[in-house]
Protein backbone atom coordinates (compact mmCIF):
# COMPACT_ATOMS: atom_id res chain seq x y z
CA UNK A 1 0.00 0.00 0.00
CA UNK A 2 1.02 3.62 -0.81
CA UNK A 3 1.26 5.84 1.65
CA UNK A 4 2.29 9.59 1.55
CA UNK A 5 3.59 11.43 4.08
CA UNK A 6 3.62 14.73 2.57
CA UNK A 7 1.01 17.22 2.19
CA UNK A 8 -1.94 15.88 0.14
CA UNK A 9 -5.68 16.98 -0.48
CA UNK A 10 -6.74 14.24 2.45
CA UNK A 11 -4.57 15.83 5.12
CA UNK A 12 -6.04 18.82 4.04
CA UNK A 13 -9.65 17.92 4.36
CA UNK A 14 -8.70 16.52 7.36
CA UNK A 15 -7.68 19.60 8.64
CA UNK A 16 -10.64 21.59 7.23
CA UNK A 17 -12.91 18.90 9.75
CA UNK A 18 -10.59 18.78 12.52
CA UNK A 19 -10.71 22.78 12.20
CA UNK A 20 -14.45 22.69 12.15
CA UNK A 21 -14.86 20.48 14.89
CA UNK A 22 -12.73 22.21 17.36
CA UNK A 23 -13.79 25.82 16.27
CA UNK A 24 -17.45 25.92 18.48
CA UNK A 25 -15.07 24.68 21.71
CA UNK A 26 -12.53 27.67 20.60
CA UNK A 27 -15.00 30.35 20.43
CA UNK A 28 -16.76 29.21 24.03
CA UNK A 29 -13.19 29.32 25.66
CA UNK A 30 -12.64 32.80 23.73
CA UNK A 31 -15.82 34.46 24.75
CA UNK A 32 -15.28 33.22 28.44
CA UNK A 33 -12.29 35.33 28.80
CA UNK A 34 -14.36 38.38 26.87
CA UNK A 35 -14.65 41.18 29.00
CA UNK A 36 -18.59 41.81 27.84
CA UNK A 37 -21.83 40.25 29.28
CA UNK A 38 -22.51 39.92 25.48
CA UNK A 39 -21.50 37.14 23.79
CA UNK A 40 -21.29 39.27 20.16
CA UNK A 41 -18.03 40.13 18.27
CA UNK A 42 -15.84 42.44 18.35
CA UNK A 43 -14.06 41.06 21.23
CA UNK A 44 -13.87 43.80 24.47
CA UNK A 45 -10.93 42.94 26.61
CA UNK A 46 -9.33 39.90 28.52
CA UNK A 47 -11.01 39.33 31.89
CA UNK A 48 -11.23 36.39 33.93
CA UNK A 49 -13.89 37.89 36.05
CA UNK A 50 -16.55 35.60 34.64
CA UNK A 51 -14.69 32.98 36.36
CA UNK A 52 -14.83 34.85 39.03
CA UNK A 53 -18.39 35.00 39.64
CA UNK A 54 -19.37 31.44 39.18
CA UNK A 55 -17.36 30.49 42.49
CA UNK A 56 -20.68 32.15 44.28
CA UNK A 57 -23.32 30.96 42.22
CA UNK A 58 -25.31 28.85 44.54
CA UNK A 59 -27.98 27.36 42.54
CA UNK A 60 -24.76 26.49 39.82
CA UNK A 61 -22.82 24.87 42.79
CA UNK A 62 -25.54 22.71 43.91
CA UNK A 63 -26.20 21.61 40.20
CA UNK A 64 -22.85 20.47 39.75
CA UNK A 65 -22.55 18.23 43.38
CA UNK A 66 -26.30 16.55 42.08
CA UNK A 67 -24.39 16.00 38.60
CA UNK A 68 -21.28 14.68 40.36
CA UNK A 69 -22.98 12.79 43.13
CA UNK A 70 -25.53 10.97 40.15
CA UNK A 71 -22.51 10.73 37.59
CA UNK A 72 -21.07 8.60 40.65
CA UNK A 73 -24.06 6.24 41.63
CA UNK A 74 -25.20 5.68 38.43
CA UNK A 75 -22.33 4.89 36.51
CA UNK A 76 -21.19 2.41 39.58
CA UNK A 77 -24.06 0.65 38.82
CA UNK A 78 -23.96 1.03 35.54
CA UNK A 79 -19.87 -0.99 35.63
CA UNK A 80 -20.99 -3.72 37.63
CA UNK A 81 -23.97 -4.47 35.55
CA UNK A 82 -22.24 -4.09 32.56
CA UNK A 83 -19.79 -6.46 33.92
CA UNK A 84 -21.83 -9.57 35.01
CA UNK A 85 -23.28 -8.97 31.48
CA UNK A 86 -20.32 -8.94 29.62
CA UNK A 87 -18.94 -11.90 31.64
CA UNK A 88 -22.22 -14.09 30.97
CA UNK A 89 -22.06 -12.97 27.08
CA UNK A 90 -18.33 -13.70 26.85
CA UNK A 91 -17.73 -16.98 28.95
CA UNK A 92 -21.10 -18.37 28.58
CA UNK A 93 -23.18 -19.89 25.74
CA UNK A 94 -27.22 -19.96 26.21
CA UNK A 95 -30.63 -19.53 24.63
CA UNK A 96 -31.66 -16.26 24.24
CA UNK A 97 -28.08 -14.74 23.82
CA UNK A 98 -28.63 -13.12 20.54
CA UNK A 99 -31.58 -11.72 21.63
CA UNK A 100 -30.06 -10.30 25.10
CA UNK A 101 -27.38 -8.56 23.40
CA UNK A 102 -29.77 -6.98 21.09
CA UNK A 103 -31.79 -5.45 23.67
CA UNK A 104 -28.74 -4.20 25.50
CA UNK A 105 -27.31 -2.66 22.20
CA UNK A 106 -30.89 -0.63 21.55
CA UNK A 107 -30.11 2.04 24.54
CA UNK A 108 -27.26 3.05 22.11
CA UNK A 109 -29.09 4.02 19.48
CA UNK A 110 -33.06 4.51 20.52
CA UNK A 111 -34.30 8.19 20.57
CA UNK A 112 -33.79 9.56 23.70
CA UNK A 113 -37.09 11.32 24.12
CA UNK A 114 -38.83 8.38 23.63
CA UNK A 115 -36.58 7.02 26.73
CA UNK A 116 -37.75 9.59 28.35
CA UNK A 117 -41.12 10.06 28.32
CA UNK A 118 -41.69 6.34 29.01
CA UNK A 119 -39.88 6.60 32.24
CA UNK A 120 -41.72 9.49 32.89
CA UNK A 121 -45.13 7.96 32.15
CA UNK A 122 -44.11 5.05 34.57
CA UNK A 123 -42.60 6.96 37.46
CA UNK A 124 -45.69 8.96 37.01
CA UNK A 125 -48.18 5.89 37.89
CA UNK A 126 -46.06 3.41 40.06
CA UNK A 127 -46.31 6.65 42.17
CA UNK A 128 -42.90 7.54 42.41
CA UNK A 129 -41.49 10.96 42.63
CA UNK A 130 -39.25 12.67 40.30
CA UNK A 131 -36.13 13.72 41.14
CA UNK A 132 -32.28 13.19 40.03
CA UNK A 133 -32.06 9.49 41.07
CA UNK A 134 -34.97 9.16 39.00
CA UNK A 135 -32.56 10.73 35.85
CA UNK A 136 -29.78 8.33 37.16
CA UNK A 137 -31.92 5.09 36.84
CA UNK A 138 -32.21 5.96 33.33
CA UNK A 139 -28.31 7.00 32.77
CA UNK A 140 -27.74 3.43 34.08
CA UNK A 141 -29.81 2.07 30.98
CA UNK A 142 -27.99 4.04 28.38
CA UNK A 143 -24.61 3.64 30.08
CA UNK A 144 -24.57 -0.50 29.95
CA UNK A 145 -24.21 -1.16 26.12
CA UNK A 146 -20.81 1.44 26.48
CA UNK A 147 -20.19 -0.69 29.85
CA UNK A 148 -20.78 -3.60 28.23
CA UNK A 149 -18.26 -3.59 24.87
CA UNK A 150 -15.69 -1.72 26.68
CA UNK A 151 -15.52 -4.99 29.40
CA UNK A 152 -16.43 -7.45 26.44
CA UNK A 153 -13.40 -6.44 24.51
CA UNK A 154 -11.00 -6.52 27.39
CA UNK A 155 -12.39 -10.62 28.30
CA UNK A 156 -12.40 -11.69 24.62
CA UNK A 157 -8.57 -10.93 25.16
CA UNK A 158 -7.49 -13.45 27.59
CA UNK A 159 -8.75 -16.66 27.43
CA UNK A 160 -11.27 -17.75 30.36
CA UNK A 161 -8.83 -21.12 31.03
CA UNK A 162 -7.43 -18.65 33.89
CA UNK A 163 -10.32 -18.93 35.71
CA UNK A 164 -10.25 -22.63 35.33
CA UNK A 165 -6.61 -22.91 36.30
CA UNK A 166 -7.88 -20.72 39.74
CA UNK A 167 -10.54 -23.32 40.37
CA UNK A 168 -8.30 -26.46 39.76
CA UNK A 169 -6.27 -24.77 42.79
CA UNK A 170 -8.72 -24.64 44.54
CA UNK A 171 -10.82 -21.56 44.45
CA UNK A 172 -14.55 -20.82 44.04
CA UNK A 173 -16.35 -19.98 40.81
CA UNK A 174 -16.46 -16.30 42.22
CA UNK A 175 -13.51 -16.32 44.04
CA UNK A 176 -11.85 -16.94 41.00
CA UNK A 177 -14.13 -14.21 39.29
CA UNK A 178 -13.24 -11.65 42.08
CA UNK A 179 -9.47 -12.13 42.41
CA UNK A 180 -8.42 -13.25 38.72
CA UNK A 181 -10.86 -11.87 36.25
CA UNK A 182 -11.80 -8.74 37.59
CA UNK A 183 -8.22 -7.68 38.62
CA UNK A 184 -6.97 -8.33 34.93
CA UNK A 185 -9.59 -6.32 33.54
CA UNK A 186 -9.57 -3.76 36.10
CA UNK A 187 -8.47 -1.36 33.24
CA UNK A 188 -11.46 -1.79 31.49
CA UNK A 189 -13.75 -1.43 34.49
CA UNK A 190 -12.16 1.70 35.48
CA UNK A 191 -12.33 2.68 31.60
CA UNK A 192 -16.23 1.78 31.56
CA UNK A 193 -16.26 3.47 34.98
CA UNK A 194 -15.24 6.85 33.60
CA UNK A 195 -17.04 6.78 29.93
CA UNK A 196 -20.25 5.92 31.79
CA UNK A 197 -19.79 9.12 34.20
CA UNK A 198 -19.06 11.68 31.04
CA UNK A 199 -22.38 10.10 29.75
CA UNK A 200 -24.45 10.48 32.95
CA UNK A 201 -22.70 13.89 33.32
CA UNK A 202 -23.43 15.11 29.81
CA UNK A 203 -26.70 13.86 29.58
CA UNK A 204 -29.28 16.38 28.89
CA UNK A 205 -32.64 14.71 26.70
CA UNK A 206 -33.60 12.11 28.98
CA UNK A 207 -32.78 14.24 32.00
CA UNK A 208 -34.69 17.27 31.06
CA UNK A 209 -38.06 14.45 31.36
CA UNK A 210 -37.00 13.43 34.99
CA UNK A 211 -34.89 15.69 37.03
CA UNK A 212 -38.10 17.21 38.59
CA UNK A 213 -37.39 20.34 40.53
CA UNK A 214 -33.54 18.76 41.61
CA UNK A 215 -31.91 19.89 38.00
CA UNK A 216 -28.52 18.48 37.14
CA UNK A 217 -25.86 20.80 35.57
CA UNK A 218 -27.25 20.34 31.59
CA UNK A 219 -30.67 21.16 32.69
CA UNK A 220 -30.21 23.66 34.86
CA UNK A 221 -27.46 24.92 32.02
CA UNK A 222 -29.99 24.88 29.12
CA UNK A 223 -32.33 27.02 31.54
CA UNK A 224 -29.54 29.35 31.88
CA UNK A 225 -28.98 29.77 28.11
CA UNK A 226 -32.46 31.60 27.90
CA UNK A 227 -31.29 34.37 30.23
CA UNK A 228 -28.66 36.41 28.18
CA UNK A 229 -27.33 37.72 30.99
CA UNK A 230 -26.24 34.92 32.91
CA UNK A 231 -24.56 33.33 29.29
CA UNK A 232 -20.49 34.87 30.25
CA UNK A 233 -21.31 32.46 32.99
CA UNK A 234 -22.54 29.49 31.31
CA UNK A 235 -19.92 29.75 28.76
CA UNK A 236 -17.15 30.12 31.93
CA UNK A 237 -18.88 27.03 33.31
CA UNK A 238 -18.41 25.11 30.54
CA UNK A 239 -14.94 25.99 29.21
CA UNK A 240 -13.82 23.90 32.98
CA UNK A 241 -16.11 21.66 32.39
CA UNK A 242 -14.92 21.39 28.50
CA UNK A 243 -11.02 20.55 30.04
CA UNK A 244 -12.53 18.59 32.72
CA UNK A 245 -14.00 16.27 30.79
CA UNK A 246 -11.13 16.12 28.52
CA UNK A 247 -8.93 14.92 30.98
CA UNK A 248 -11.26 12.45 32.28
CA UNK A 249 -11.64 11.06 28.74
CA UNK A 250 -7.75 11.27 28.17
CA UNK A 251 -7.49 8.93 31.27
CA UNK A 252 -10.28 6.62 30.28
CA UNK A 253 -9.01 6.47 26.71
CA UNK A 254 -5.31 5.61 28.07
CA UNK A 255 -6.42 3.05 30.62
CA UNK A 256 -8.56 1.06 27.74
CA UNK A 257 -5.32 0.94 25.86
CA UNK A 258 -3.33 -0.37 28.65
CA UNK A 259 -6.13 -2.68 28.95
CA UNK A 260 -5.97 -4.13 25.33
CA UNK A 261 -2.16 -3.91 24.65
CA UNK A 262 -1.15 -6.58 27.67
CA UNK A 263 -2.90 -8.83 25.63
CA UNK B 1 -26.88 -27.21 36.96
CA UNK B 2 -24.12 -25.36 38.89
CA UNK B 3 -22.89 -23.61 35.43
CA UNK B 4 -26.47 -22.73 35.11
CA UNK B 5 -26.72 -20.98 38.22
CA UNK B 6 -23.78 -19.22 37.83
CA UNK B 7 -25.13 -17.82 34.80
CA UNK B 8 -28.28 -17.10 36.39
CA UNK B 9 -26.87 -14.74 39.16
CA UNK B 10 -24.55 -13.34 36.12
CA UNK B 11 -27.16 -12.34 33.63
CA UNK B 12 -30.00 -11.64 36.10
CA UNK B 13 -29.30 -8.20 37.29
CA UNK B 14 -28.38 -6.18 34.11
CA UNK B 15 -31.30 -8.75 32.51
CA UNK B 16 -33.75 -7.75 35.32
CA UNK B 17 -32.72 -4.13 35.10
CA UNK B 18 -33.01 -3.23 31.42
CA UNK B 19 -36.38 -5.59 31.74
CA UNK B 20 -37.76 -2.99 34.50
CA UNK B 21 -36.66 0.27 33.06
CA UNK B 22 -36.25 -0.09 29.21
CA UNK B 23 -38.47 -2.81 28.02
CA UNK B 24 -41.30 -2.33 30.62
CA UNK B 25 -41.87 1.33 30.58
CA UNK B 26 -41.94 0.98 26.19
CA UNK B 27 -44.83 -1.38 27.12
CA UNK B 28 -46.97 0.89 29.61
CA UNK B 29 -46.42 3.55 27.21
CA UNK B 30 -48.19 1.61 25.02
CA UNK B 31 -51.00 0.74 27.10
CA UNK B 32 -51.19 4.38 28.35
CA UNK B 33 -51.73 5.43 24.64
CA UNK B 34 -55.08 4.09 24.97
CA UNK B 35 -56.49 6.28 27.78
CA UNK B 36 -59.15 8.81 27.09
CA UNK B 37 -57.25 11.22 29.66
CA UNK B 38 -54.90 11.12 32.53
CA UNK B 39 -57.47 12.88 35.25
CA UNK B 40 -60.69 12.17 36.65
CA UNK B 41 -62.89 8.78 35.46
CA UNK B 42 -61.22 9.38 32.03
CA UNK B 43 -57.65 7.92 33.42
CA UNK B 44 -59.74 4.55 33.50
CA UNK B 45 -61.29 4.12 30.11
CA UNK B 46 -59.40 3.01 26.92
CA UNK B 47 -60.44 4.59 23.69
CA UNK B 48 -58.66 4.42 20.34
CA UNK B 49 -59.68 8.17 20.11
CA UNK B 50 -55.86 9.15 19.94
CA UNK B 51 -54.87 6.75 17.57
CA UNK B 52 -58.27 8.41 15.19
CA UNK B 53 -57.06 11.56 16.04
CA UNK B 54 -53.63 10.61 14.70
CA UNK B 55 -54.46 9.48 11.50
CA UNK B 56 -56.40 12.69 11.04
CA UNK B 57 -53.72 15.23 11.81
CA UNK B 58 -52.37 15.61 8.81
CA UNK B 59 -49.28 18.25 10.48
CA UNK B 60 -48.28 15.22 12.35
CA UNK B 61 -47.60 13.10 9.35
CA UNK B 62 -45.69 15.51 8.26
CA UNK B 63 -43.36 16.93 10.62
CA UNK B 64 -42.90 12.68 10.78
CA UNK B 65 -42.31 12.72 7.30
CA UNK B 66 -39.73 15.95 7.13
CA UNK B 67 -37.49 14.74 10.65
CA UNK B 68 -37.33 11.30 8.63
CA UNK B 69 -35.64 13.14 5.70
CA UNK B 70 -33.82 15.10 7.99
CA UNK B 71 -32.31 11.90 9.69
CA UNK B 72 -32.05 10.11 5.94
CA UNK B 73 -30.23 13.57 5.19
CA UNK B 74 -27.44 13.65 8.31
CA UNK B 75 -26.78 10.28 7.88
CA UNK B 76 -26.15 10.27 4.48
CA UNK B 77 -23.88 13.04 4.93
CA UNK B 78 -22.17 11.65 7.77
CA UNK B 79 -21.08 8.70 5.62
CA UNK B 80 -19.99 10.91 2.64
CA UNK B 81 -18.28 13.12 4.89
CA UNK B 82 -16.99 10.44 7.29
CA UNK B 83 -15.69 8.06 4.87
CA UNK B 84 -12.64 9.94 3.23
CA UNK B 85 -11.46 10.81 6.86
CA UNK B 86 -11.72 7.34 7.69
CA UNK B 87 -10.20 6.22 4.74
CA UNK B 88 -7.72 8.62 4.98
CA UNK B 89 -6.74 7.61 8.75
CA UNK B 90 -6.37 4.08 7.72
CA UNK B 91 -4.16 4.00 4.32
CA UNK B 92 -2.84 7.13 3.95
CA UNK B 93 -2.03 9.03 7.52
CA UNK B 94 1.12 6.98 8.55
CA UNK B 95 2.93 8.36 11.65
CA UNK B 96 0.32 10.60 11.75
CA UNK B 97 -2.63 8.40 12.61
CA UNK B 98 -2.63 8.21 16.41
CA UNK B 99 -2.44 12.38 16.75
CA UNK B 100 -4.85 12.66 13.65
CA UNK B 101 -7.62 10.32 15.39
CA UNK B 102 -7.29 12.03 18.60
CA UNK B 103 -8.16 15.20 16.95
CA UNK B 104 -11.25 13.26 15.41
CA UNK B 105 -12.60 12.56 18.94
CA UNK B 106 -11.13 14.88 21.16
CA UNK B 107 -14.03 17.59 20.67
CA UNK B 108 -16.79 14.82 20.65
CA UNK B 109 -15.50 14.68 24.36
CA UNK B 110 -17.12 17.81 25.13
CA UNK B 111 -20.64 18.80 26.44
CA UNK B 112 -22.95 18.03 23.77
CA UNK B 113 -25.23 20.80 24.86
CA UNK B 114 -22.61 23.18 25.03
CA UNK B 115 -21.05 21.73 21.00
CA UNK B 116 -24.82 23.04 20.02
CA UNK B 117 -24.95 25.82 21.66
CA UNK B 118 -21.64 27.73 20.41
CA UNK B 119 -23.05 27.28 16.80
CA UNK B 120 -25.60 29.78 17.78
CA UNK B 121 -22.61 32.56 17.91
CA UNK B 122 -21.62 31.54 14.93
CA UNK B 123 -24.82 31.32 12.48
CA UNK B 124 -26.32 34.30 14.51
CA UNK B 125 -26.46 37.58 13.46
CA UNK B 126 -23.49 39.09 15.19
CA UNK B 127 -21.99 35.43 15.02
CA UNK B 128 -18.78 34.63 13.77
CA UNK B 129 -19.44 33.75 10.18
CA UNK B 130 -21.60 36.78 9.47
CA UNK B 131 -18.48 38.88 11.36
CA UNK B 132 -16.63 37.16 9.11
CA UNK B 133 -18.58 37.78 5.64
CA UNK B 134 -18.69 41.53 6.95
CA UNK B 135 -14.73 41.63 7.41
CA UNK B 136 -14.42 40.08 3.60
CA UNK B 137 -16.63 42.09 2.25
CA UNK B 138 -19.23 39.00 0.50
CA UNK B 139 -22.24 40.85 2.47
CA UNK B 140 -23.22 44.09 3.24
CA UNK B 141 -24.98 43.92 6.39
CA UNK B 142 -25.46 41.25 9.18
CA UNK B 143 -28.37 38.83 8.78
CA UNK B 144 -28.88 35.65 10.65
CA UNK B 145 -28.68 33.78 7.36
CA UNK B 146 -28.95 30.44 8.95
CA UNK B 147 -30.21 30.78 12.35
CA UNK B 148 -33.40 29.29 13.80
CA UNK B 149 -34.37 27.65 10.56
CA UNK B 150 -34.00 23.57 9.21
CA UNK B 151 -30.45 24.32 7.60
CA UNK B 152 -29.30 25.40 11.07
CA UNK B 153 -30.63 21.75 12.89
CA UNK B 154 -29.04 20.23 9.47
CA UNK B 155 -25.55 21.76 10.11
CA UNK B 156 -25.41 21.31 13.70
CA UNK B 157 -26.35 17.93 13.37
CA UNK B 158 -24.21 17.17 10.99
CA UNK B 159 -21.25 18.56 13.33
CA UNK B 160 -22.16 16.30 15.94
CA UNK B 161 -22.38 13.28 14.03
CA UNK B 162 -19.64 13.12 11.22
CA UNK B 163 -16.84 11.97 13.69
CA UNK B 164 -19.22 9.07 15.85
CA UNK B 165 -19.61 8.48 12.16
CA UNK B 166 -16.02 7.80 10.91
CA UNK B 167 -15.05 6.22 14.07
CA UNK B 168 -17.49 2.46 12.81
CA UNK B 169 -16.08 3.48 8.99
CA UNK B 170 -12.84 3.14 10.09
CA UNK B 171 -12.61 0.27 12.55
CA UNK B 172 -14.42 -1.66 9.52
CA UNK B 173 -11.47 -0.14 6.80
CA UNK B 174 -8.66 -1.49 9.68
CA UNK B 175 -10.04 -4.82 9.86
CA UNK B 176 -9.50 -5.25 5.93
CA UNK B 177 -6.17 -7.82 5.29
CA UNK B 178 -3.34 -5.37 3.00
CA UNK B 179 -2.65 -8.64 1.35
CA UNK B 180 -6.25 -8.39 -0.56
CA UNK B 181 -5.14 -4.92 -1.66
CA UNK B 182 -1.50 -5.72 -2.78
CA UNK B 183 -2.73 -8.71 -4.55
CA UNK B 184 -5.20 -6.82 -6.33
CA UNK B 185 -2.74 -4.29 -7.73
CA UNK B 186 -0.46 -6.96 -8.81
CA UNK B 187 -3.23 -8.25 -10.79
CA UNK B 188 -3.19 -5.86 -12.90
CA UNK B 189 -6.20 -3.63 -10.90
CA UNK B 190 -6.08 0.07 -11.27
CA UNK B 191 -6.19 1.85 -7.73
CA UNK B 192 -10.18 3.09 -8.51
CA UNK B 193 -11.28 -1.13 -9.07
CA UNK B 194 -9.55 -1.74 -5.89
CA UNK B 195 -11.62 0.70 -4.10
CA UNK B 196 -14.83 0.03 -5.76
CA UNK B 197 -14.34 -3.94 -5.62
CA UNK B 198 -12.31 -4.52 -2.51
CA UNK B 199 -12.00 -1.60 -0.30
CA UNK B 200 -15.64 -0.36 -0.41
CA UNK B 201 -17.69 -3.49 -0.46
CA UNK B 202 -15.70 -4.66 2.70
CA UNK B 203 -15.85 -1.68 4.22
CA UNK B 204 -19.67 -1.67 3.68
CA UNK B 205 -20.42 -3.24 7.68
CA UNK B 206 -19.01 0.14 9.36
CA UNK B 207 -20.99 2.08 6.86
CA UNK B 208 -24.22 0.89 7.98
CA UNK B 209 -23.11 0.73 11.73
CA UNK B 210 -22.28 4.68 11.27
CA UNK B 211 -25.38 5.14 8.72
CA UNK B 212 -28.09 3.80 11.24
CA UNK B 213 -26.27 5.02 14.53
CA UNK B 214 -26.78 8.61 13.34
CA UNK B 215 -30.17 8.03 11.47
CA UNK B 216 -32.15 6.72 14.55
CA UNK B 217 -31.52 9.10 17.51
CA UNK B 218 -31.90 11.93 14.84
CA UNK B 219 -35.42 10.83 14.07
CA UNK B 220 -36.55 11.85 17.43
CA UNK B 221 -34.02 14.57 18.16
CA UNK B 222 -35.25 18.02 20.35
CA UNK B 223 -32.66 18.92 21.84
CA UNK B 224 -31.16 20.90 18.54
CA UNK B 225 -33.59 22.21 17.10
CA UNK B 226 -35.17 23.72 20.34
CA UNK B 227 -31.36 25.73 20.67
CA UNK B 228 -30.68 26.33 16.58
CA UNK B 229 -33.94 25.28 14.89
CA UNK B 230 -36.56 27.66 16.25
CA UNK B 231 -39.99 27.69 15.29
CA UNK B 232 -38.84 26.47 11.31
CA UNK B 233 -36.48 24.37 12.20
CA UNK B 234 -38.94 22.37 14.47
CA UNK B 235 -38.71 18.53 14.45
CA UNK B 236 -41.25 15.64 15.47
CA UNK B 237 -39.26 15.18 18.86
CA UNK B 238 -40.53 18.48 19.61
CA UNK B 239 -44.07 17.80 19.15
CA UNK B 240 -43.50 14.86 21.50
CA UNK B 241 -42.08 17.20 23.55
CA UNK B 242 -44.66 19.65 23.59
CA UNK B 243 -47.19 16.85 24.72
CA UNK B 244 -45.56 15.46 27.78
CA UNK B 245 -44.50 19.30 28.92
CA UNK B 246 -46.49 21.67 27.52
CA UNK B 247 -49.68 20.45 26.17
CA UNK B 248 -49.66 17.42 29.01
CA UNK B 249 -51.49 15.25 26.51
CA UNK B 250 -49.14 12.64 27.86
CA UNK B 251 -51.68 9.77 25.82
CA UNK B 252 -51.37 11.86 21.91
CA UNK B 253 -47.55 11.75 23.29
CA UNK B 254 -47.65 8.24 23.72
CA UNK B 255 -49.15 7.49 20.17
CA UNK B 256 -46.75 9.99 18.73
CA UNK B 257 -43.44 7.96 20.33
CA UNK B 258 -44.89 4.42 19.20
CA UNK B 259 -45.38 6.13 16.05
CA UNK B 260 -42.12 6.94 15.80
CA UNK B 261 -40.68 3.70 17.70
CA UNK B 262 -42.47 1.83 14.70
CA UNK B 263 -40.52 3.76 12.35
CA UNK B 264 -37.25 2.99 14.25
CA UNK B 265 -38.28 -0.53 14.77
CA UNK B 266 -37.32 -2.09 11.74
CA UNK B 267 -33.71 0.41 11.52
CA UNK B 268 -33.05 -0.79 14.90
CA UNK B 269 -33.30 -4.21 13.49
CA UNK B 270 -30.76 -3.63 10.35
CA UNK B 271 -28.37 -1.72 13.52
CA UNK B 272 -28.57 -4.99 15.13
CA UNK B 273 -27.95 -7.20 12.06
CA UNK B 274 -25.18 -5.16 10.66
CA UNK B 275 -23.47 -6.07 13.76
CA UNK B 276 -23.72 -2.53 14.59
CA UNK B 277 -22.85 -2.30 18.36
CA UNK B 278 -19.53 -4.45 17.38
CA UNK B 279 -17.94 -1.59 15.44
CA UNK B 280 -19.55 1.32 17.41
CA UNK B 281 -16.41 3.09 19.15
CA UNK B 282 -16.36 6.01 20.93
Amino acid sequence: MRRKSGFSFGLFYFLVVAFILFLPILLLVVFSFNDSTKLVFPLKGFTTQHYADLVGNREMVEAVRTSVLLGLGSSFLATALGTMGAIALSRFKFPGKGFFTAVSALPLVIPYVILGVSLLIMFNQVGIKLSAWTAGLAHVVISIPYALLIISSRLAGFPDNLEEAAMDLGATYWGALLRVTIPISFPALVAAFLICFTISFDEFAISSFLVGTQPTLPVYLYSQLRFPTRLPLVVSLSSILMVATMIIMLLAEWLRRLGDTTR
Amino acid sequence: MEKQNRLAVLLGPPGLYLLILFLLPLGIMAVFSFRAGTIGDARFIYTLDNYREFLTKTSFHRLLLISARIALTIASLSVILAYPLAYYLTFRAGSRRVILLTMLIVPTWTSYLLRIFAWKLILGSTGLLNTFLLWIGAIEQANPILLYSRNAVVITLLYVWVPFVALPIFAALERIDPSLLEAAADLGSRPWETFLRITLPLSLPGVMAGFFFALIPTLGEYVTPLLVGGGQGAMYGNLIQDQFVRALNWPMGSVMSLAMLVLAIPLLFLFTKAGGSDLVEF
